[in-house]
């Protein structure tokens, strides 16, 4: 992020901006590019190195937050040669050996984003210009993801995402600073609707109730490409405002529309009351077309599910990873997170658990902790035994891509985390997209 | 036109020293970073054209963060389409947020006391509503107005090339995004302090203080209240985009919770906490919410263990459990508690607290006891 025509160095500035300010009244501008290539900013010198763990603490998505940072500090436990490791033994290919990154003890410090885009900026500025942080990452919605991932980039700081499901993230908004471990909208749909035409047939009328808001529309838009593709029809896509709690005046009409499958684009509260009114209303009892009516929630996790209650027994989504997958890896995981915590771990704290011990991997594998020399490492990495089988970051948006989880409300559930089932793995293969399709460009890897 | 009284002139002076020795007098509270300074300086300014509204004239607006959204909302428009340079960005944002005062002043001015307080509120709940959804195309919705590397920026790329990554905001070649953006801010609100003293003293402000203490005899002898609540409500829109406009200067981003009721809940919170009505407690106040909001939620229990590391294990365990409960996520109930205190105890503010603290300990003299002057009440 460099303003070029004037060929100052950024960091320059901001070193002697202040005294420059006072004392002569103009900032010094004769400094040439390059000079400073090793140099970057929080350079870990000592024994240290610092990561900062931004996540929701507070507001709507507090659970997620707190399962995140759960996930983070058992990453840093691992990181650092403590505990059993986890998934630092499945890892492929690994060059991890439990003695922190690069030989410096990983140490971390936190912040709560509050789920507003200021509030997740203000505590990453904190942790990155006070605490000295070398990264930043978390977070639990696309909104804040967007917005922490431009700051990154602008200082130079790599941004591991977290649960962030919008197709913007690496779509139209992509940075060279971000990276997304998490699926994405286009991938639930592409995932769902092969599994929606073997279940529910070709010839269906599909009523959308969508959040309105970002993540929401890019959701609805790529489930009615997806549903379309296979043959069905939409009868109408219907906005919902964000925490409306009542939502019977919304799902009234859509008894009467003619349409037999109810698609909620929905997540966290508003999933579980949309979802549990849906039920109320006795939706699942009824017909039309001669067909039982369905519901699908393209975007699951469990902590919804536990929300939901035995209202979820049956329904079909997608989900990024499932704590009851029998690979090695997400085994090692749970059965670690489940001795630190005494509960599984969901979603969102597997993809910040990876995603840290990714980023770790990728300094081991680069060398140095020097930012565009780390993010060459990540693009294009293949690796396997985190949980989701052979995953690639691919190089031209930094989007993971891997096998994505159909799921299913499990019907005879075996304990209270065991909410849902695996319906289908589906390979990656179907679920991938031409990277140019969301628009959207990477920017510079050097920000001097 | 420039001149102040002594005594009020003395005040501005510390102020101004005060507000440019941050940097230092900040460090041992482990708040100084460029990020937070700026928050510092622009809510102090927020909150002093506040004061001038509920604090001179008793108007109290509950949806003051609507015009603080619009001044973002013109400053990053003015980075996308025009040029990088923060004049124009804050001079867009300040006319902008004025035009929209005056629109929401006019009509909510046509009532007082809460039935003003509830328009504004309702005035602001529906610019957040817009610009979360409606408005998308202009607002960018949930995820917030950003800089992109295809906007136009007219100015600046008629006179030079395209860079390869996203432009800074810049002041005669000076990064707006760190401590350069810190000394902006913290002169505006040093500006913005001055104008407020003027206001203060002007016969305008003796109108404004009027009104306050009562409307009716105001209008009895003849005045039209109208205009002049109007110029203030519109004066202290003008600081809220101005505030705005320099966070969007310093962090080119505009997101639409900045308009939600909470932030203008936030704002009637700082204020009274510092002390309604005196010049320097609502930017105290604002320091004291923010300085919360960022240090005191930063407490995670590794802190706190290191913190309390001197104390036995046992003990350490019970104190770090007991302190975790009001810092980390917790901060919002310190700052509960401290806002509860204050209203009991201080209901000037913080400022009272200064005062009788003063009055105590160096004047010799009893303080004066507070009489709650019924006629004195806020926009009745």
């Amino acid at each position: 992020m460099s303003d070029q025509k004037k060929g100052v160095s950024r960091r320059r500035v901001l070193k002697t901006g202040a005294a420059g300010l006072l004392a002569t009244g103009a900032a010094p501008m004769i400094f040439t590019r390059g000079a400073w290539a090793q140099e970057f900013r929080n350079n870990p010198t000592g024994s240290e190195v610092v990561l900062g763990f931004n996540v929701p603490q507070t507001g709507a998505y507090a659970d997620e937050g707190a399962d995140e940072l759960r996930a983070y500090m058992l990453a840093v436990k691992h990181l650092n040669g403590e505990g059993d490791g986890g998934m630092l033994s499945t890892m492929q290919p690994s060059s991890l050996g439990g003695n922190g990154i690069l030989g410096k003890k990983v140490t971390f410090v936190t912040g709560d984003t509050q789920t507003k885009s200021d509030a997740a900026r203000d505590s990453a500025r904190r942790m990155i210009e006070r605490d000295g942080a070398l990264i930043i990452t978390g977070g639990s919605s696309s909104g804040v993801a967007v917005a922490v991932q431009a700051l990154c980039q602008e200082m130079g700081i790599i941004f591991m995402a977290g649960l962030t499901h919008s197709n913007d993230t690496t779509g139209k908004d992509k940075k060279r600073y971000g990276f997304r471990h998490f699926f994405n909208a286009y991938m639930s749909g592409a995932a769902l609707a092969p599994v929606l035409e073997a279940e529910y047939g070709s010839d269906r009328q599909a009523y959308h109730l969508t959040a309105d808001y970002n993540w929401g529309w890019t959701q609805e838009e790529s489930l009615i490409n997806s549903t379309e593709a296979i043959g069905w029809q939409t009868t109408k896509a219907v906005r919902t405002p964000l925490g409306a709690g009542d939502f019977s005046q919304y799902i009234t009409p859509v008894l009467n529309s003619g349409a037999d499958v109810l698609i909620l684009n929905h997540y966290g509260k508003d999933m579980v009351n949309s979802l549990t009114q849906a039920i109320q209303f006795g939706l699942r009892d009824r017909q039309a077309n001669g067909k039982n009516i369905e519901i699908v929630v393209p975007l699951f996790s469990r902590l919804m599910a536990q929300g939901a209650g035995e209202n979820i027994k049956g329904i079909l989504g997608s989900t990024n990873w499932n704590w009851s997958l029998q690979d090695e890896g997400s085994q090692n995981f749970v059965k670690s997170f489940g001795a630190e915590y005494g509960f599984p771990p969901s979603q969102a704290a597997h993809t910040c658990y990876v995603q840290t011990l990714l980023y770790a991997d990728a300094c081991e594998r680069a060398g140095t902790f020097y930012p565009p020399e780390v993010i060459r490492a990540l693009e294009g990495h293949i690796f396997d035994g985190m949980g989701n089988g052979p995953t690639e970051y691919r190089a031209e948006d930094h989007q993971c891509f891997k096998d994505v989880l159909v799921v299913r409300g499990n019907q005879n559930p075996s304990s209270q985390f065991d909410l849902l089932e695996v319906v289908q793995e589906v390979p990656r293969a179907q679920v991938e997209y031409d990277a140019s399709i969301f628009g959207g460009e990477l920017g510079p890897y050097e920000v001097s | 036109m420039l001149a102040l009284p002594k005594k009020e002139l003395i005040t501005f002076l510390i102020f101004a020293v005060v507000v440019l020795t941050m940097p230092i007098w900040l460090t041992p509270f482990g708040a100084s970073y460029p990020g937070l300074l700026q928050k510092f300086a622009i809510y102090g300014l927020l909150a002093v054209g506040f004061n001038i509204l509920f604090g001179l004239t008793g108007y109290l607006s509950f949806g003051h963060a609507a015009f603080l959204g619009v001044g973002s909302y013109a400053a990053v428009w003015s980075f996308k389409l025009l040029s990088m340079n923060a004049i124009p960005a804050i001079v867009f944002a300040v006319i902008l947020s004025g035009l929209f005062a005056l629109v929401i002043g006019y009509l909510s001015l046509k009532r007082s006391g809460i039935y003003f307080s509830i328009l504004t509120l309702a005035f602001a709940q529906m610019s957040y509503n817009l610009a979360y959804s409606v408005l998308t195309p202009i607002t960018n919705g949930e995820t917030g107005l950003q800089l992109t590397l295809q906007d136009p920026r007219v100015l600046d790329l008629a006179f030079s090339e395209r860079g390869a990554g996203l432009p800074l905001v810049e002041l005669f070649g000076v990064d707006m995004a760190g401590y350069g953006g810190f000394y902006l801010s913290a002169i505006l609100l040093i500006i913005g302090f001055f104008v407020a003293q003027k206001i203060t003293l002007s016969p305008f402000g003796l109108m404004l203080k009027g009104i306050k203490s009562n409307q009716n005899r105001m209008k009895y002898t003849g005045f039209n209240i109208r205009p002049y609540t109007l110029a203030a409500f519109v004066i202290s829109g003008m600081y809220a985009g101005l505030a705005g406009g320099l966070l969007a200067v310093t962090d080119p981003l505009a997101g639409a919770e900045r308009m939600q009721w909470t932030a203008s809940g936030e704002l009637v919170l700082m204020t009274i906490l510092g002390g309604v009505g005196t010049m320097f407690g609502p930017v105290l106040g604002a320091w004291i919410m923010k300085y919360l909001e960022n240090i005191f939620s930063a407490f995670n229990e590794n802190v706190l263990h290191n913190l309390f590391s001197f104390l036995p294990e046992g003990v350490q365990e019970v104190a770090v459990r007991f302190v975790a409960l009001f810092v980390g996520e917790g901060w919002h109930l310190t700052l509960g508690l401290m806002f509860v205190l204050v209203v009991v105890f201080l209901p000037g503010g913080l400022m009272e607290g200064y005062r009788r603290f003063v009055n105590r300990f160096f004047n010799g003299k009893k303080p004066k006891p507070r009489v709650p002057d019924k006629q004195t009440q806020p926009a009745e």
